[in-house]
Order: C-alpha cells, then structure tokens, then sequence
C-alpha cells in the first residue's frame, strides 16, 4: 500500500520550512549537486508514471491493439462500451462493497482488537504478531490458501460442511456466493494491519485523560465511547483512508482465488483491466478503464483530504 | 504505572473473556496457515477425509521433492534478484532527490516535489498497458529490468517523501559547520546526511522491499519466461500446472512464504514498524 497520500501538496509545512532553515547562506556546489540528484528520479519518474498515466488517456480515445501507433479515433466509444459492460458494472459494485466491508466490518474488529491488546497483559504481544501475519503475506499467496480452504473436495469448509452433514459446498464456483467468500479473505488479510495503526494511535494517547475519566467514574464502554474513539478520530480517518484506496486496488488476492469469475461476479476494476484489457490486448478499452480508476483514486484523495483530513 | 495498577484490578470473568475472544482470532488467522503446513505433509486421500488433523503418515516426501528440485530455489533467487535490485536503486534515486527538496533552495523546488506526490495518488495497475508498451518499446520486455524500473520509480513519491522529512528534522546546527568549514552539498550528503539517516534508510528499504518480494501484477505482465518468474508467479504456475493435487500445491505455498514468516518472527519490530510508519509519514 504505497499510494498513500496524506501529503500531497502541503505547501505551508513547505513555506515555515523555509523561514527556518534558509537564513544562513548557502554552501558550494549547489548546481552540481541538483545535476547530479536529481536528473535520476526525475527521469525515471516521468518515464514510468506520469508518461504512461497520460498515454492511458490518450490511448483510451482509441481502439488499438498495441501495435504500430494508434490510429484508430474512436472518441469516447470505450467509456461508453465500459459504463454499458455488465461484467464491468459488477466490478464497480464489487469494489464499492469491498469498501464498505471494509468500513463496516474490517475497522470496528481492528479497533476492538487494538483496544484490547493495547492492554498491558501477559500474551498481548504474541497476539499481536499473529493478527499482522497474514497483512506480512503476499496476497497471492494468501489467495492461494484460502483457494484451499474453500476448496468443495479437499478444503476445510468441505470438511466442516461434512462433519454437520451438509452437501459439499463450492462456495468459489457458487456466483452468488463467491464475492462474499473473497471479502472474508479481504478481512483476513488487512485487519491486523489496521489494528497496528490503531494500537499506534491509542499509544499516543494522552494516559492523564483516560485515568480522570475512570476516576469519575466512566464505565469501560463509555470510556471508549466519549474519550478514546473521539481521541482516534485521526486514526479513524487514516485508517478509513488506507481501506478505500487498498479496496479499489485490488487484484492479486482476487487472480488466485477467483479470477474474477464465475461469470464474471467476483471482478474488480483491476481485474477487468486485466481480463478484457491486458489479456485481449485491447489496449484503448484498457487504458479507459485505468482513466476511471485513476478519476476515482484522485477524486477520493483530494476530496477525502479537504473534507475528513483538515485537521489532522 | 498507571496500567500495572488496572491490570491487577482485572477480574478474572473480564480475563476469561479476553483470552477467549483473542484466542477465537488467532484461530480464523492461523488454522488456514497451519492446516497448509500440515496438508504438505499428507497424502492426497488423507488430505481429502482429513483436511483439518496431523497427517495419518508423515510425507515428507512432498517437501524433499520440492527442495531438492531447481524450480523452487530459481524463483527463490529470481525474487531475491529483483527486490534487491529495486532496493538498492529505489534507495540510491530517492534519497539523492530528497536531499535537493530538502536543503537546496532552488527555482521550482515545491512544484517539483509536488509533481513526485502525484505518483502516491494512483496504483501501478491504473497505467499497466501503456505501461507495458513502453517496456516493450524499450526492448526490456522478459527481463528483471522491466520489473525493476517501473516498481522503483511508483515507489519514487512516497521515498522521497520520507527522507525529505527525515532529512529536514537532522539538526540545523550541522549544516552551519559544516559550510562554515567549506564542505559542499555533495560531500555533505555523503558524509552526513546518509550516515545519520540509518532508520529512514531501514524504513524505507522494508517497505520497498517487501512490496518487491510480493508483488504479482508487474511481473505477471512484464515476464513470460518461467525461467525468470519471481515466486508469485511461480506458485500461480505450479498450481495450474498439479491442478487438483493440493497435497504438492499446500507444500509449495508453504515453502515460498516460510522465508517470510521466518523472517518476520526474527525482526518483527522493525517490519511492522517500517510497515505501518511508512504507510502513515507518507
């Protein structure tokens, strides 16, 4: 999860920088100092994200196999085919309900959880390295195990199924069953990482107002409810921050364990990127499809910003 | 001081509690893990009818097999090869662009580094194709190249960010003596900057490299070669290839992350430290 965006910008931590730092004068070798650092990130950058970001939209006005330049105008015809693909109508609703299990289900368990171990008790810290494994694992490989589990003939559900003498469930194979299965993974895997986050911010907590609220008298609940959570607020936000742009990623826990199928109920954006785009070199219909994701990845970062991370 | 005090004022039904809750956790997280673990070692048959239990007859087999082929350790070394690769240059590119953001006044300097934090605003996946053109177009389609470069450049923003902001907390008291004693920008970066900024360089290195040694959709698009497959691929392609036989699969899976769990047990501070202090400074 690296597209964090917290500070984009930011210029006035920029500007009080400045007032601190250039008052002395400057040494030698400032020019061949910015000659020689800067030319390298620089290029590489421009070369590998921001040219392909604007080829992708440039290239989504064209229908165009990848080979020789494209030629082929099409206009809009891509987003249009995009917003009436029904497979791709799925990973849009697919993505937004990662979302909101995410927010729903995955950060209340993390909180509750962080507040739990965020206790001084003997084994918190032994927990607390089990809950982060599985967000230390490659999604495919975590994809992979849970392919197992689900598995109708050798998997452990198979074997729960069995012993209640339930019929054999394929629960990957089952349309209407299949998204829930892969968001149960979701949570397995990125729970622990939004505990460590949560049991970071309770530690930075001020201790002084927890004891003044158990003094008066605050049962353990209502000193969660009107002293810590509002304390978290920051940590809430980040948190909510990092399940949104993790969900809308998504691709290398979904490609083991589904593929995006069956008929198509499990895709997510990335997904059908790769599916109809990358596989099919149909690089226009691709490339749309990474122009929307990219509208909606700097849509949420900024907008998120503006409203819910003013204060932080 | 104050928690010692309320831990002994712990009753034992709220302890019970908080065990059992803690330890039905560990379990939904660790039951698949170990179960993979343990289903290495069975049969297929004793797979089937018992996917939960020890194996009836210990296979070793299943592992020896897979350690003593060539398969694992390639994708293994080829792995290695790339997130070191990525490592090092990510490391060497973003602290040298740092350092200029943070101690160099020069025309253009915020727009610039603002242009770098539009690389933390959208996944790799967003530009794949065009992407996977330009590597093509460079003739670096199939090589480790064309998976380093483009994972060391989307790792560029939230670098640089990183050691900017560590570089601009070093005190302010060094810079005036070492200018005042004629030493340049340069030699400064070098001599000092780099050397005090050991935790960054730990914080930023886990981060990148862990990104590295999971990742899956670069490579799965840049490579075709099964000789050159980092391990992701190379258990997508194994089960593919033994399809239903889950014994050899399960064998294969915990291999490949047992490098990883080992080392997260050995240095599990600094990872979920540089995990979770990389996703938030940034």
């Amino acid at each position: 999860m690296s597209h964090m965006t917290a500070s984009v910008g930011d210029p006035s931590s920029l500007d009080a920088a400045k007032k601190v730092r250039y008052k002395s004068p400057t040494a030698r070798g400032r020019l061949p100092a910015l000659i020689i650092f800067l030319p390298p990130a620089l290029l590489l950058f421009t070369l590998f994200v921001i040219l392909p970001m604007g080829e992708a939209a440039w290239y989504s006005l064209y229908r165009w196999n990848g080979y020789g330049t494209p030629t082929e105008f099409v206009g809009v015809r891509n987003f249009k085919v995009l917003f009436n693909n029904a497979a791709f109508s799925q990973a849009l609703i697919n993505n937004a309900l990662i979302i909101v299990v995410s927010l729903l289900l995955q950060i209340p368990l993390a909180i509750w959880l962080a507040v739990m171990l965020g206790r001084k008790m003997a084994g918190v810290v032994a927990f607390r390295l089990v809950f982060f494994l599985p967000y230390v694992l490659a999604d495919v490989a975590a994809g992979l195990i849970w392919r197992f589990v689900y598995d109708g003939d050798y998997g452990l559900f198979a074997a729960v199924a069995g012993f209640f003498g339930v019929a054999t469930p394929y629960v990957l194979a089952d349309r209407d069953l299949a998204i829930y299965a892969v968001l149960a993974v979701v949570i397995w895997k990125y729970f622990g990482f939004h505990m460590m986050l949560f049991i970071a911010g309770l530690q930075s907590l001020d201790k002084s107002i927890m004891e003044a609220a158990e003094i008066d008298g605050a049962t353990g609940w209502q000193r969660f409810r009107y002293v810590t959570l509002p304390l978290l607020g920051s940590t809430v936000r980040l948190s909510v921050f990092f399940a949104i742009i993790g969900s809308l990623q998504l691709f290398d826990l979904i490609m083991p364990l589904t593929g995006g199928g069956p008929s198509n109920s499990t895709q997510t954006m990335v997904t059908f990127l790769y599916t109809y785009g990358v596989t099919r070199m149909q690089v226009g219909l691709g490339s749309a499809v990474g122009v929307v994701l990219f509208v909606i990845c700097v849509t949420i970062a900024f907008g998120y910003k503006r409203v819910f991370m003013r204060h932080d | 001081m104050t928690e010692t005090s309320s831990s002994v004022r712990v009753s034992t039904s709220t302890r019970i509690h908080f065990y059992l809750s803690l330890s039905l956790v560990a379990a939904l997280v660790l039951v698949p893990l170990v179960t993979t673990a343990l289903g290495g070692f069975k049969t297929l048959g004793d797979l089937r009818l018992n996917p939960f239990g020890l194996p009836g007859e210990w296979v070793w087999s299943n592992y020896i097999d897979i350690l003593l082929g060539e398969r694992y350790w390639r994708q293994m070394m080829n792995s290695m090869i790339i997130a070191l690769t990525t490592v090092f240059l990510t490391l060497v590119v973003s602290s040298m662009a740092a350092f200029c953001f943070a101690h160099i006044r020069f025309f253009g300097a915020k727009q610039l580094l603002n242009y770098f934090l539009i690389g933390l605003m959208f996944p790799a996946a967003t530009a794949i194709l065009p992407l996977f053109i330009r590597i093509r177009d460079l003739g670096l389609l199939d090589s480790y190249w064309g998976v380093i470069l483009p994972q060391v450049a989307f790792g560029l923003g939230m670098s640089i960010l990183l050691f900017r902001n560590y570089f601009r907390n070093l005190p302010e008291e060094l810079f005036q003596a070492a200018f005042v004693d004629g030493c340049g920008y340069i030699r400064f970066f070098w001599y000092i900057s780099l050397p005090l900024s050991r935790p960054i360089v730990a914080t930023v290195g886990i981060v990148t490299f862990v990104s590295s040694w999971n990742s899956y959709i670069l490579p799965l698009i840049m490579l075709n070669t099964e000789s050159k497959y980092p391990w992701p691929l190379g258990i997508m392609v194994y089960r593919g290839e033994f399809g239903t036989d889950w014994q050899l699969v399960l064998a294969f899976i915990t291999l490949t992350i047992l490098p990883t769990i080992l080392v997260f047990f050995l240095a599990q501070k600094h990872i979920i430290a540089g995990l979770t202090a990389g996703a938030v400074k940034s």
